[in-house]
């Protein structure tokens, strides 16, 4: 990897970016929007074992899935699109490294993913008023991570993909079965032992980990969950290193 | 490489062998491109045209051979920042405006800032300089692209059918500057389907069904065939493996 490469790829990717304003608009405002749905939803109704209102802990577990899913569809469209024009071919034959090509997505979405986190949680504390134990700016971190992971295994699922419709639906087959047993919907210690060690080997389940210290208030407590977020998205991002190939058939 | 003309070739490809789908599509393939000269590589769609120039830009899966490029393995680190690559459909980013394309590009191999206008003026998109490239017509996407390939003063440019339905008159522009570009010791590989197109270059490769029929000058292909024209020849020559 060359710094210098990466920044000059980062800084074109996020140039082609800024000029689709409907999917910045998009990318800003949709998390935005759903975390406010929730809050329509459950804002008035109290949890009957903890008397606090619902949506505090609700919102503050659901909402790392927005940027998660939309950076990964995001990240796996546009590199698919860099496969299938051309231009793929074209930087594969330049002195660009794979890792530069792979960590000037990672660099460029990463900002947008740091805005998009930002907004959301902020919004979701004081417009929402979601209310947690733990920290704001740790929530932020997790949100922000959440997004970074969506992009991370964007990157990893795209080389997988060799049409725009096979791309589209790596997200289901990706994102969903982790949403489903992360401990959204049942605490992943009272699930069936071969599904708990399954959601054990998925990323998201770490993000919800993180965010009930969060809502417990223990916000010391999330640097270990932190810390294997962190693995897997430089696990996820080695993985699309590797899967990118210079040469093909 | 302090090669001069004549000595060790541009290019050398040795017993190339590619295949596609199960299918062979360039069997035993061997030939070798001088230094400073402009090599047409001409056949009909689907002789294998492409393939070859993919091979050598080092972006091909090869089953056999060697290629080598400037003396260093194809597409190896070495020499992938003195190739310059056109592909076939015009490959730049239609959000990007021309220049952005081509100062990204330039940034790649770390080409000098002042040759980005420069380069697009050779091309003669000066006007559509801060136009996006989506929005620019066939036959400027395919200057753009190529401007994109020239602005780091390659050694080396590797155009695959890079004339390809532009207007006569441009594509005349683009044949006088690609000589330029030889005149100064680039080696230029260029591939059409066009056979008129035989007349504008140095040495010629007749390529079909993945097979070289020919490789030498036009001259040399003409008296050996006894034919009048490129393509006459091509002709003589198909009919004669075929035999």
């Amino acid at each position: 990897m060359n710094p210098r490469l990466t920044a000059v790829t980062a800084r074109r990717i996020l140039q082609q970016f800024r000029r689709d304003r409907r999917t910045i608009g998009l990318l800003m405002v949709v998390p935005v929007v759903l975390l406010t749905l929730l809050w329509w939803m459950f804002g008035d109704t109290t949890d009957p074992t903890t008397g606090q209102p619902m949506f505090d802990p609700l919102g503050a577990r659901i909402m790392g899935l927005f940027p998660m899913i939309l950076m990964f569809i995001i990240t796996s469209v546009s590199t698919l699109r860099e496969r299938t024009s051309g231009t793929m071919e074209r930087l594969m034959a330049s002195p660009l490294r794979r890792g530069d090509v792979v960590m000037g997505y990672a660099v460029a979405f990463g900002i947008v993913a740091v805005i998009q986190g930002t907004i959301l949680v902020l919004f979701g504390v004081y417009a929402l008023s979601l209310d947690i134990e733990g920290s704001t700016p740790a929530l932020i971190l997790i949100i922000v991570m959440d997004a970074l992971l969506g992009t991370a295994l964007g990157l990893a699922a795209s080389s997988l993909a060799r049409t725009e419709f096979q791309a589209v639906q790596m997200m289901p087959a990706v994102i969903l079965p982790q949403l489903l047993i992360a401990g959204l919907f049942m605490p992943r210690d009272q699930m069936p032992r071969a599904l708990e060690l399954i959601s054990n080997a998925l990323p998201m389940s770490y993000s919800i980990d993180a965010i009930n210290d969060l809502v417990a208030g223990n916000t010391s407590e999330i640097w270990p969950e932190v810390g294997i977020l962190a693995a897997f998205i430089v696990g996820s991002l080695l993985l699309g290193v590797l899967t990118l190939r210079r040469r093909t058939g | 490489m302090e090669n001069k003309k004549g000595e060790s070739p541009t290019i050398s490809v040795d017993g190339l062998r590619v295949v596609r789908g199960g299918r062979e599509v360039i069997a035993d393939m061997s030939l070798h491109v001088p230094r400073g000269s402009i090599v047409g590589v001409l056949g009909p769609s689907g002789a294998g045209k492409s393939t070859l120039i993919r091979s050598i830009v080092g972006a091909q899966i090869i089953a056999g051979g060697d290629v080598t490029v400037l003396g260093h393995p194809a597409g190896s680190p070495a020499v992938r920042g003195r190739v310059g690559y056109v592909t076939q459909a015009p490959s730049i980013y239609p959000d990007l405006t021309v220049k952005e394309n081509v100062a990204y590009f330039a940034a790649l191999v770390e080409a000098e800032k002042d040759t980005i206008p420069h380069t697009i003026h050779a091309v003669g998109l000066a006007d559509q300089t801060d136009q996006l490239a989506g929005t620019l017509s066939g036959g400027q996407l395919t200057r753009a692209s190529l401007a994109a390939a020239l602005v780091g003063r390659p050694e080396v440019l590797i155009l695959d059918e890079p004339t390809v339905g532009l207007d006569p008159a441009l594509r005349n522009e683009l044949w006088k500057l690609f000589r330029r570009f030889a005149d100064d010791g680039t080696t230029l590989m260029v591939s059409s389907h066009v056979m008129d197109e035989a007349i504008r270059c140095d040495r010629l490769l007749f390529i079909r069904d993945g097979r070289l029929l020919a490789d030498g000058t036009l001259e040399e292909i003409l008296a050996d065939t006894g034919a009048q024209d490129a393509e006459r020849a091509f002709l003589a020559l198909a009919g004669r493996s075929a035999a």
